[in-house]
């Protein structure tokens, strides 16, 4: 690897790339999905899945900006945003599932939070699938976050 | 550097799936309405319902509607001159689904209006002024009668019969028969028992021209 030239990525820095680009893949699938249940299928987005759509859709922008040239900081401003977005999903999942009494849930009558739209195979819930997708983001820019420390550190 | 290709690759890649998905999702939710027609084709008309055109006309639209849709109103002058351009080939059925807060007031004073023989007067007379009475934060379905005063109708008389169980009972079956039928929105077009899947003015135009092609 001695002779790798300098405006070559090192392999570290190629595989923090492959970890961006895996959280770019997700977050664009995610924006894309969430665009077909409320466009092309009509199901109207409730208030927390609104929340979760505003987190989720910029991070499909500053995380293809952080990949051009790499941005070893891009954990900076993508984490807060998939944070956020998480806790928002985690507490939908909740209120969803019904851990969360209803009378605590922010909605309006006309389309409520926990009125579950759509099962995927039976078990597969639009909320859960907004927990994954959070969760695996974060997951990944952890990761992120480590390869460039040991970029650093090197 | 393939980072370089990575990315418009993946991602000309994601749209061209979520194209597909939305194609394929059309087509399914198409032949499904298509299904729900056919299984159904009985509850497209009532004979209470009201209609307009040649009575024996082989080309029938069936259009679910609500006086306070705004959609609806801009429909009713484009299927009007449809029937226009093939004279006495085209009849129009029109069913009741007052989706909006307020419109069933509204469809009962049609209902009313049609037992004074005013039904499409009074129908165009609330489409005309339609802004004034169906705003959508604040519908006022009873400034309608202030607004209809041309129409010449009887208000005494209407403002009673619109009472009539006859006529709630009407409104409830045409919303369920909306139901049946998949009619989820405002105006819901049938021609000939197909419905309209793709929603516009040519989409319309196309499917109704095409019947009076196999029709006449």
């Amino acid at each position: 690897m001695n002779a790798a030239p300098t405006n070559q990525f090192s392999e570290n820095e190629q595989a923090a790339w492959n970890l961006l680009f895996a959280c770019w893949i997700l977050a664009a699938i995610s924006t894309l999905g969430s665009l077909f249940f409320s466009e092309v299928m009509g199901l109207k987005p409730c208030v927390l899945c609104w929340y979760q759509r505003i987190f989720m859709f910029p991070l499909v922008v500053i995380l293809l900006v952080g990949m051009y040239p790499l941005d070893k900081g891009v954990v900076r401003y993508a984490m807060p945003l998939a944070v956020i977005g998480w806790l928002f999903a985690v507490y939908h999942y909740l209120l969803y599932s019904g851990f969360i009494p209803e009378g605590l849930q922010p909605c309006d009558k006309e389309l409520s939070c926990t009125e579950i739209n759509l099962e995927l195979f039976g078990f597969v819930t639009i909320p859960m699938l907004s927990i994954l997708s959070y969760t695996a983001i974060i997951v990944l820019l952890v990761m992120f976050r480590n390869r460039v420390r040991h970029i650093r550190a090197a | 550097m393939k980072n370089k290709i990575q990315v418009p690759v993946v991602g000309a890649l994601l749209l061209i799936v979520f194209a597909i998905a939305i194609v394929m999702y059309n087509e399914q939710k198409a032949d499904e309405l298509g299904e729900a027609a056919n299984k159904n084709a009985s509850l497209l008309v009532r004979d209470y319902a009201p209609s307009i055109g040649n009575r024996n006309a082989k080309v029938t639209i069936v259009e679910f509607f609500d006086p306070a849709c705004e959609t609806c109103k801009a429909f009713y002058p484009f299927v009007k001159n449809l029937m226009s351009k093939y004279p006495g080939k085209i009849k129009l059925v029109v069913r009741y689904t007052p989706f909006h807060q307020g419109s069933d007031y509204v469809v009962k004073i049609l209902e009313a209006a049609r037992l004074q023989n005013k039904f499409w007067q009074t129908l165009e007379a609330a489409y005309e002024t339609q802004p004034l009475w169906a705003s959508h934060g604040n519908p006022q379905p009873e400034k309608l009668w202030s607004l209809i005063k041309g129409v010449g109708l009887n208000e005494k008389r209407a403002r009673i019969d619109m009472q009539s169980a006859t006529i709630a009972k009407r409104i409830q079956q045409d919303m369920a028969d909306a139901q049946q039928l998949q009619v989820t929105k405002t105006p819901g077009f049938f021609v000939n028992g197909k419905p309209l899947v793709r929603f516009g003015y040519e989409q319309l135009q196309q499917l109704v021209e095409k019947e009076v092609r196999n029709q006449y």
